[in-house]
């Protein structure tokens, strides 16, 4: 039965956004005194050589490393990403000038007036390249940014015993977020601190950043983030590399300026999903069962280091996928190429993973003639069942049901014998996970998130965390749940914009942790407000995250306990048919079953479903994203295809109801998982209408065609 | 009148505009004139977010030089989301889930009134074929879809 809270309502914001009258950083400050733009450079590796640098009219001014009043360093996870390049180039697009000034034309024709001579070096572009060093080592000394391994049981000695081995390869391609609204940031002065308007995720990360670069205590640095049209990842930490070198500029000039990406240079140089190379091993024994696994993942982390290693981590930990094997090694590496530097997109590292798992087990079940759910049945995971990390399950899982829901819903087995026969028709199933919250210690450790609700004298509620609303309903589901939880209605509460001069920190809005972690802060800061109620009288409460008693222990070094408090589930089928002549696919149908614990708000629920599907399925079909000699040869929204409403068919979806005990009114995450299930099962519906394995995303219709041209 | 000045309507009103014939209609809406609800999301004519009508047409206003404005009667989300037609929009928008992160959304809203304006009971194939020029990331364009059928149904007699 569907809970009272799930029961959807008009998002707060949805009308403005409508009519229009939503204002994003570019209609907030429409006209501004000053321009930005970047000075990028033109060659993927080597040195600069010499520089020269027009005269410039008075008001115009060019700003480089030299002119970075602290360390020459964006602090992200790392701090490798130079703010200005000096004189290492690593790839293609790499922000060596920024240019200030009034009049945008004389900005471009400064911006085309500036030489800069390069000592070229050679590239490396894919990860066999970086593996072999190729040009020289470029990070640490195997140009390595990061390795995480993971043995559950004994892999090695169950190897040995193995009746049969089957081993093959996955690979997947890059992606483009493609928020519609471009990477826009907007800073001044005042009273001696630098405030940052910025279409962002994660405020505090920005202010995080440029701290060290501008040599300022974190007071002296204000971040407000604007109403932010879509971000999907994109302005995780991208946002960082655009403010440190605004912060350099605005920091000398004490003036403001904007500065806002155009598509082509958005698309060209900001930072792009991490393309994977998996090859995974399966041991069996003489009866077709599966004895153990080694997962090899390869990611392609580009020219700096950027969040890599928490991407790496999540593909790690989400190597074996909603299965419970009792014998796994997981190695996972990062490479540095030089490339735009790889970065968050939702799924972070777990749709890769998923893809090559699901593949695999789809060819395990081709090799030994079973049919595709009949193999995965006995490794799915149960309660209490250990996790790749040794850490547990501790929820129900419920994938038996929503299987069962799913079947019903697309007709797949009928459909799935129905095809063997009839040419050009395949039907595609594959199950997911995401773990909620940050990865291992991360909530607890790094992150100890705090919330503020303060009361009015009017009785009016107002929730302040850092989490920004970017499309995924925020405003509205944090508002529910405090609505909710006080008994009082919806319109008397209220969600401040995040700003670092104001809000406590919450966290980063990533990691589908919004909603488990920090939505259960606003209920249990709600349910104390609730009961220290007076009427009439202003009050503050402030809720700190508490640890949850109930997880194994994370071990960073071992890499053993709760990778994540919870998971949530999913389970997508897409049938599809393929032209004979042209080899276009066309997508049939698309139907999902999820396990979010509980929908704040059902319509909410399944706007994500139905976007992350749809973004998958452009990610597994239509978004090509290729690099010739280290640029994207696809340079615009004409050639970097995303969907559009003529590319997929209406989407049918069930969310099925599971309480998770420690989520606010049961709630788990949603905006990520929803993106994982999509690439495989495509892939596997395309596999069986042309009667070949595919291993590798985009499909595409070149990819078909070869196929056929060697006889498959 | 000034010389070379660009005479057009603007909303409802006569307008004299004396800047570049070649500056973009949308930024001269945008900078000019402060109306802010078509947005650039391209830039370059492939997402629609910038959506105006022009003599009742919809057009990408970041592809339309103000040369070509003269005597044009163009028509903004601020001014469309006013009428009656544009208020059953806005409201089937917002009740049927069609807005995510809003950037699309403007656009969408205008060229959702040409599907209807074309037939007040589109098909879904109609109504998928007609919001075809707009991209939008976040939604998957099922609700959108949603709110277009919804708009017709609730505006029985306005298309
Ligand atoms: S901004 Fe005009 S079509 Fe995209
Ligand atoms: S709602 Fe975000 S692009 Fe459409």
């Amino acid at each position: 039965m569907s809970q009272k809270i799930s029961a959807s309502v008009r998002r707060k914001d949805a009308v403005d956004k409508a009519k229009g009258a939503m204002e994003y950083l570019a209609d907030l400050f429409p006209v501004s005194p000053l321009h930005g733009r970047f000075f990028y450079s033109t060659i993927p590796r080597g040195r600069i050589k010499s520089v020269e640098l027009p005269d410039l009219a008075e008001g115009y001014h060019i700003f480089g490393a030299k002119d970075v009043p602290g360390k020459n360093g964006i602090q992200m996870v790392q701090d490798d990403w130079p703010v200005f390049a000096e004189k290492e180039i690593r790839f293609i697009g790499q922000i060596i000038f920024l240019i200030v000034g009034a009049d945008k034309a004389e900005i471009l024709r400064i911006r085309d007036a500036i030489r800069v001579e390069y000592e070229e070096e050679t590239p490396c572009y894919s990860l066999e390249d970086s593996e072999a060093l190729y040009g020289g080592v470029q990070h640490g000394d195997d140009n390595i940014f990061t390795q995480f391994e993971v043995n559950h049981g004994d892999a090695a000695s169950l190897f040995e015993k193995a009746d049969r081995i089957l081993e093959n390869d996955y690979y997947t391609g890059y992606q483009e977020h493609v928020y519609l609204e471009p990477q826009s940031l907007f800073a001044h002065w005042e009273n001696d601190s630098i405030v940052i308007h910025a279409s962002s995720q994660c405020p505090f990360y920005i202010r995080h950043s440029i701290t060290g670069v501008l040599g300022l205590p974190e007071e002296n640095i204000r971040v407000i983030q604007t109403p932010t049209g879509g971000a999907f990842g994109g302005k995780e930490h991208f946002p960082d590399v655009l403010a440190c070198p605004l912060g350099v500029a605005v920091y000398h000039l004490k003036q403001p300026i904007s500065l806002i990406l155009d598509r082509k240079e958005d698309l060209a140089f900001s930072v792009k999903r991490h393309p994977s190379a998996t090859h995974i091993r399966t041991a069996l024994d003489k009866n077709g069962n599966i004895l153990a696994m080694d997962i090899d993942q390869r990611l392609d982390g580009g020219a700096y280091e950027s969040c890599s290693m928490v991407v790496l981590q999540r593909a790690v930990f989400t190597a074996t996928n909603v299965y419970n094997f009792p014998h796994v090694h997981v190695q996972g590496r990062a490479f540095c190429t030089n490339k735009v530097p790889s970065d968050a997109f939702r799924g972070f590292g777990a749709p890769q993973a998923v893809f090559a798992m699901e593949c695999h087990m789809n060819f395990l079940a081709f090799e030994l003639g079973m049919d595709p759910l009949e193999i995965r049945e006995p490794y799915l995971l149960v309660q209490g069942d250990k996790t790749v990390t040794d850490g547990r399950i501790h929820e129900t899982v419920i994938l038996p049901e929503l299987t069962e829901r799913i079947l019903e819903m697309s007709d797949y087995k009928r459909k799935l014998e129905a095809y063997k026969t009839e040419p050009c028709k395949g039907i595609g199933f594959s199950y997911f996970l995401h773990g909620c919250g940050f990865t291992g210690s991360g909530e607890q450790d790094l992150i100890k998130a705090r919330i503020r609700i303060v009361k009015t004298t009017d009785d009016l509620v107002r929730v302040s965390a850092s989490n920004v609303e970017m499309g995924q309903g925020l405003i509205t589901t944090f508002c529910k749940i405090a609505s909710e939880t006080l008994g009082i209605s919806l319109d008397r509460v209220q969600y401040m914009t995040p700003d670092t001069g104001d809000v406590p920190d919450s966290g980063p809005t990533v990691a589908s942790r919004s909603i488990t972690i920090v939505g259960y802060l606003v209920k249990k800061g709600c349910e104390k407000l609730k009961e220290q109620w007076k009427s009439g009288e202003e009050q503050t409460i402030f809720q700190d995250y508490v640890p949850s008693s109930y997880t194994v222990p994370w071990d960073n070094v071992a890499l053993t306990g709760d990778a994540y408090p919870a998971y949530s589930w999913g389970a997508n089928v897409v049938e599809i048919e393929v032209d004979p002549i042209t080899f276009e696919i066309e997508t049939k149908g698309i139907w999902g079953t999820y396990d979010v614990g509980v929908p704040i708000d059902r319509r909410i629920v399944e706007g994500q479903i139905q976007g992350g599907m749809i973004q998958a399925l452009g990610y597994s079909n239509l978004e090509k994203l290729e690099v010739k000699d280290g640029r994207y040869r696809q340079a615009t929204l004409a050639d970097y295809m995303i969907p559009t409403s003529m590319d997929f068919p209406p989407m049918e979806c069930d969310v099925l109801d599971n309480p998770y005990d420690y989520g606010p009114f049961g709630a788990k995450g949603v905006g990520e998982m929803v993106f994982n299930g999509g690439a495989p099962a495509f892939t596997a519906a395309v596999c069986q209408a042309v009667d070949a394995e595919i291993d590798e995303i985009p499909v595409l219709p070149e990819t078909l065609m070869e196929l056929k041209d060697e006889g498959r | 009148m000034k010389e070379g000045s660009i005479d057009f309507r603007l909303n409802g009103k006569d307008i004299k505009y004396d800047g570049s014939p070649l500056k973009r209609l949308l930024d001269v809406l945008r900078e000019d004139f402060e109306l802010t609800g078509p947005k650039e999301g391209c830039g370059e004519g492939e997402c629609g977010a910038c959506s105006v009508f022009m003599d009742g047409k919809l057009v990408n206003s970041c592809m339309v030089p103000m040369g070509s404005v003269v005597g044009r009667e163009i028509t903004t989300i601020e001014a469309f989301s006013e009428t009656e037609k544009g208020k059953c929009l806005v409201d089937a928008f917002a009740d049927a889930g069609a807005v995510q992160c809003g950037f699309c959304t403007p656009g969408m809203v205008m060229a959702s009134e040409k599907v209807l304006e074309q037939n007040a009971n589109p098909e879904m194939d109609e109504i998928r074929r007609g919001l075809s020029g707009n991209l939008c990331r976040c939604t998957g364009y099922d609700m959108i879809v949603d709110a277009v059928k919804l708009a017709a149904k609730r505006g029985k007699g306005l298309w």
